[in-house]
Parts: structure tokens; sequence; C-alpha cells
């Protein structure tokens, strides 16, 4: 049931989305490694380890567009889930230093040493340990995001109040990764990492499967998120996006269905998180900072809300742009120039850059080869007494095994 | 007031019964003291001036609104007022509302999908595949408000009478026991109000109905009890002319 979900044939768009990282995901690893520096086709690990930092953007905006294009939900901290996510991984990385460490301790992170910790404290108890620290990378977030979800959506805070809670969350989180007794290695975070699995994290090899994971861990979050959009739950969430209260009143838990999407994009976020803190080579407080979680937002908003692609296409274009803005001559002007996008692609392109492409950026209707009904009406008012309702309800009563539909009371379900 | 019902602890023929209800805004008493019962299979229409609590009655049956004091039972005496919305659903109660609300970014057809009779949870709808028999059944409701030609077409575009009918559609495929319908032809013109009229007093033969209405005339093609509400409470109660001809309904209402 899951696989066919998930291998439903995706749009046109999908397609073309999931060939282009596939393709990438080959094509770039092997024109890094395999041509010399002197071919012009050459791809130079530089440029490998920033693109496959913007895919690790695109996975995150992607899973808040999950969020907010398709549930209304308008996390401004979706930030967090990523950092927690890449903390997790920072912490495998920093127990495989080892001894190699400035002070050379066996067990104990440097940051550690210069506290004067005399041992590992519980909550980095086997982060040594590969599978763990993977596990941990999508628990912890996905626990914080279902324990948040579920107060909060219980609670029905919705809009803006929602919005600043996020925020606050993610606020809160830098505060706390601040301060050096947390024990995440306060200001300076997490860094001066050597293997991941035995790898040299700095090698072009590592760096090349890196970014193919990256494009792979995109490609197989668009099928996740596609599968859930495209579901009769992804329906319900448009549905509860557009006029919460009257899901409801259909009988749909509302507060189910957004804290169910709210910890899967949460886990997604941190999976994103996990791949950049190893291709950047650190990770500390400021990724909290809200307001690089209001810059995802961004990001999803210029490449089409709704749209999973445009999202992802949207991050890497503002963040190639912030590359090419914030070195040389224009770096002032970066934020004046991203803050003028925003309101731009609000006024100009309210679907965004994918709204431009395609006459409509909601979801389009699937199921086309539905049968049409027998009969066709002719008039405008209803046929009454054309159709043979009663009888209807009774045949579809027996194929179900429901008592008839009657206007006597019947069993509670 | 004595309705002279049976008390909720016996077996009531009743399939929705409002015993003593009050529901205050701020001081406000919304409803004061309402008794109410619905009989199964029977079509109601309830009216009165603004302000007399038809809405809010709506909201404390629909668990939208918790009553400070009262009785809400439906069904051989499940209490409501201990549910919420989603709940009060499922157990069978649907609810039309006065301003048309539809999902504007789905189309017609996925608007009667999602109200169709079934699995309300996430993961029964995570793994719901379209089958045969539920376009079937979509294509009948589609049929009965007069919409099949316009299935594929996005609700938000359809006018304002197709909508107010596609709702009636959605509550249809509800398949609920007992239907809540608030102001239904407000704002349709004299033919669409006919329509609808035909529309619900045919739903009406097999499914239970409550629906409250300004426009009197509408009421009268309906042919059905009346019940008066002013002050949160109950007037009047019985044929349409009786409720006409009673004088302090007069007074409160028809004689402005």
């Amino acid at each position: 049931m899951i696989t066919r979900r998930l291998l439903e044939a995706p749009d046109g768009r999908g397609r073309i989305f999931l060939a282009a990282l596939l393709g990438l995901a080959v094509l770039v690893p092997v024109l890094n490694l395999a041509l010399p520096p002197s071919s012009p086709l050459h791809v130079p690990t530089s440029m490998v380890a920033l693109w496959g930092k913007y895919l690790c953007y695109a996975l995150l905006a992607l899973s808040l567009d999950l969020v907010w294009g398709y549930c209304g939900i308008l996390s401004l901290g979706h930030g967090a889930f990523f950092a927690l996510g890449g903390y997790a991984m920072g912490m495998y990385l920093m127990r495989q230093i080892g001894s190699r460490g400035v002070y050379a301790h066996p067990v104990l992170p440097d940051f550690m040493v210069f506290l004067n910790w005399p041992e590992l404290p519980f909550y980095w108890w086997g982060f040594n340990w590969f599978p763990y620290a993977l596990l941990m990378v999508f628990l912890v977030p996905g626990a914080l995001a279902f324990v948040f979800g579920w107060f909060a959506f219980r609670s029905r805070v919705t809009g803006v109040y929602l919005s600043i809670i996020t925020q606050a969350l993610t606020y809160a989180l830098m505060l706390g990764f601040f301060r050096n007794n947390f024990g995440f290695g306060g200001n300076n975070g997490l860094t001066d990492f050597k293997d991941i699995l035995g790898f040299n994290v700095q090698a072009a090899p590592t760096r090349a499967a890196l970014f193919a994971l990256s494009a792979l861990a995109l490609a197989a979050g668009y099928l996740v998120a596609g599968a859930v959009v495209r579901s009769k739950a992804g329906k319900v969430l448009i549905a509860l996006r557009d006029e919460e209260s009257r899901t409801r009143f259909l009988g749909y838990r509302v507060e189910n269905y957004k804290t169910f999407v709210f910890t899967l994009s949460a886990g997604m976020a941190a999976l994103a998180g996990a791949l950049y803190v190893p291709q950047v080579g650190i990770i500390n407080p400021s990724e909290f900072a809200p307001a690089n979680s209001i810059e995802v937002v961004i990001w999803v908003a210029v490449g089409g809300r709704g749209t999973l692609v445009g999202a992802a296409l949207g991050a890497v274009l503002v963040n190639y742009a912030k590359t090419t803005f914030t070195t040389g001559l224009l770096a002032p002007y970066w934020l004046f120039a991203l803050g003028g996008l925003f309101v731009l692609v609000t006024i100009f392109l309210p679907k965004g850059i994918l709204g431009l492409m395609t006459k409509r950026a909601l979801p389009p209707p699937p199921a086309a080869d539905w049968p049409t009904p027998r009969l066709e009406v002719a008039g405008k008012s209803p046929p009454l007494g054309a159709a043979p309702r009663p009888e209807e309800l009774n045949r579809d009563a027996r194929a179900t095994g429901r008592p008839a539909a009657t206007g006597l009371p019947q069993p509670a379900e | 007031m004595d309705l002279s019902v049976a008390k909720p602890h016996e077996i009531t023929p009743s399939l929705l019964y409002l015993d003593g209800v009050t529901v205050s805004f701020d001081g406000f008493r919304a409803l004061n003291n309402l008794s109410l019962a619905i009989s199964p299979g029977e079509m109601r229409a309830i009216i009165g001036p603004n302000g007399a609590g038809k809405t809010t009655m709506m909201d404390v049956v629909t668990g939208k609104t918790r009553p400070d004091s009262g009785a809400v039972l439906f069904d051989k005496g499940i209490d409501l007022t201990s549910r919420d919305e989603a709940a009060i659903a499922q157990l069978g109660i649907g609810r039309k509302f006065q301003k048309p609300t539809v999902f504007d970014h789905h189309t017609v057809e996925d608007n009667v999908l999602l109200s169709l009779k079934g699995d309300r949870s996430v993961r029964g709808n995570l793994a719901w595949f379209a089958t045969a028999h539920e376009a079937e059944r979509i294509g009948a409701i589609l049929l009965t408000i007069g919409l099949s030609g316009q299935r594929q077409r996005l609700a938000g575009s359809l006018s304002h009478g197709q909508k107010q009918w596609l709702e009636i559609g959605m509550l249809i495929a509800q398949d609920p026991k007992l239907l809540l319908v608030d102001e239904p032809v407000a704002g349709m013109t004299d033919a669409e109000t006919m329509t609808t009229a035909e529309l619900l007093k045919d739903i009406a033969k097999d499914h239970t109905v409550i629906v409250v209405e300004h426009d009197m005339e509408f009421v009268r093609r309906l042919g059905v009890k009346v019940t008066v509400l002013h002050e949160g409470s109950v007037l009047a109660e019985g044929s349409i002319d009786e409720v006409s001809a009673n004088t302090r309904v007069v007074e409160v209402y028809l004689g402005r």
C-alpha cells in the first residue's frame, strides 16, 4: 500500500524534478571525481559542497512547504528542527574525533575538556554509534514537533499566534544552545570534524557522496511529501487549510492531521540539517536564529507555495543569489535585495516562480479517469424526481453492509 | 414552559433532545432554558427574529459551543455536551452553514468525496485509493444536486446558489442521521429557493432535518412543524398557520 502510494506517478513537473535530482546525484560526483581539474567539465570540490548545501536548504524548504502550503501552518521556527537534526549529526561527528582533538582526550570533545567537565553527560552517550545518532536525528526533532503540535493544535492555536509560538520555540532553543553549560559547545557549537563513517569529511569523494546523498534525500522527501498530498489525507489538509471548522464538522479530527504533518515535516527538516552539517563542517546556535527560519519562508514564497517543487527551486535560486550577492561589491545590499524580492514576489507573483510556468499552482484534481455519471442533467436546476435517490442510497447501504439510509435511528458506528 | 417530553433516562422516542439548555455570552443569555425534542424522521423548521438563539442552538448541538447548563441528548441518550465537533459529526450529525462553506480549492467532486461517510483517521486517509464505488456514489449525489456537469470544476468558481447546493450535497454524502441546515435559501433567487425547498423535502424523506430559516414563504412551502424561538427559548410550536395566528408570535416576529 505504502509503496503503491509512493510510486504513484507524480505529475510531469514532479517527474522532471526527480529525474533532474537523480541525474545530479550521478553526474556531479562523476564530473568531480573522474575528470581531471584541467577539464572544462570538471566540477570543483568547493562547488560540490556549495551545491550540496543548497540541496539541504531545498529539502528544508520542501518540509516547510508541506506544512505551510498544504496545511496553512506558517511555521517561523522550522530552522529549529533543521538545527536539531544538525546537532545530532554534529554530536556523532564530534565523537568520531576521538583523541585527535586539540586536548587529545579519548572521549570528551574539546569544549568539555576546556570547561573541565569530568565525564560525558548522559545525553551524549551512544552518539559515537552512527545508527543511534541517525535515530536521534529524527527522534529528537520529531518528538519536539509532536509534543509542540499536540499542545498547540489541540488548543486550536492558529494563524499568527501559532507563527509567533514557533518563532519563540526556535528563539528559546537558540538561547539555550548559546549557553556553555547546556553541553553543546555554547557559542562555538560543534566543529573541527574529522571523519564520517571512517571517511575523511574534507576528502573529495566524501563530499561527492554527501552531495549525492543530499540529492537523493531531497528526491525521497519529495516522494514522501508528494504521496501525502496526493492521498485523501492530503485533500483533508487542503480542506482544513481553507475551512478549518467546516472540516471539523465533517468529522475530521483536524488536530491529528496537523500534528501528523507537522511531525513529518520536522523529520524532513532534521534530515536536511543532518546532511548539511558534515558538508559545511560546523553547527552552532546561530542556526536557530529566527531570521534563518524566516528566510526559509521567503524561499518557499519565491519558488511557489503549495507546489513542493517550487519550494525546492526557490531555496536553490535564493541561495544561489545570496552566494553571488554576498561576495563582492554588492555584499552590503544583500538583505535589501532579499527583502525587496520578498515584497515583489508577494505582490506580483503570489504563486511564486512556479506559478509563472503553470496555470494553476494548487494541486490539480487527480483521478481524472473516474467514470462520469450515466445521466447528464440538461437544465441548470436539480432534476427532482428524475434521480432514484432512495434506491441509490439503499443499494449503497447493501453494498457496504450498513443499515439502509432511513430516517430511523441507526446504531452509532 | 412544560413541553411534556419524556425524561432523558427513559428510552425517548426523540432523535435529538434538548432539556433546559442555557448559554450565556458575557451575561447575555443566547439560550435561556431551551427545551426541544425532534423525533426520528421528522423535519422541523425553526424560525425566530435575529438574536433569538437559532444559530447558538446549532452551535450547541454540533459541539461548537458548550452549554452552561442543560442536557443535549442524541440517538438514545448519547450526551453531546461532552463531545467535540469531530466526534459529534462522526456520530451522525451534519451541518450546513448560513454562509455557504465549501472547499474552494477542491473540485466539486473532491468536496463530495471528503464528505462521504467513511474513515476519518489520518492513517486510513493516507492509505486511500479511489474506488469505482465511491465515484458512482459521488455521481449519484451530483445528479441529485444538479452539479453533474461541474464535477471537475473548482468549487470556488461556482455561483452562490450552486455552492449552497454543493453544501447540501456534502450533507447527503455524510449521510447523517440528523441534518442541521442554517438558512439554506439566504441570497437565493425565487426559483432557486423553490428548487431548494423541493430538494430539502426530498432529503427529509429518509433523514431527520432541522431547518433554520428567516424566509416565511420558504417555511410555508416546506409544510412542516414550526418552532418559534424568542430570546433563547421556545415561544410557540405548531404548523405554520398555527404559529402565524399566535398573538405573541405576531407581536415579537411577524407583526413587524
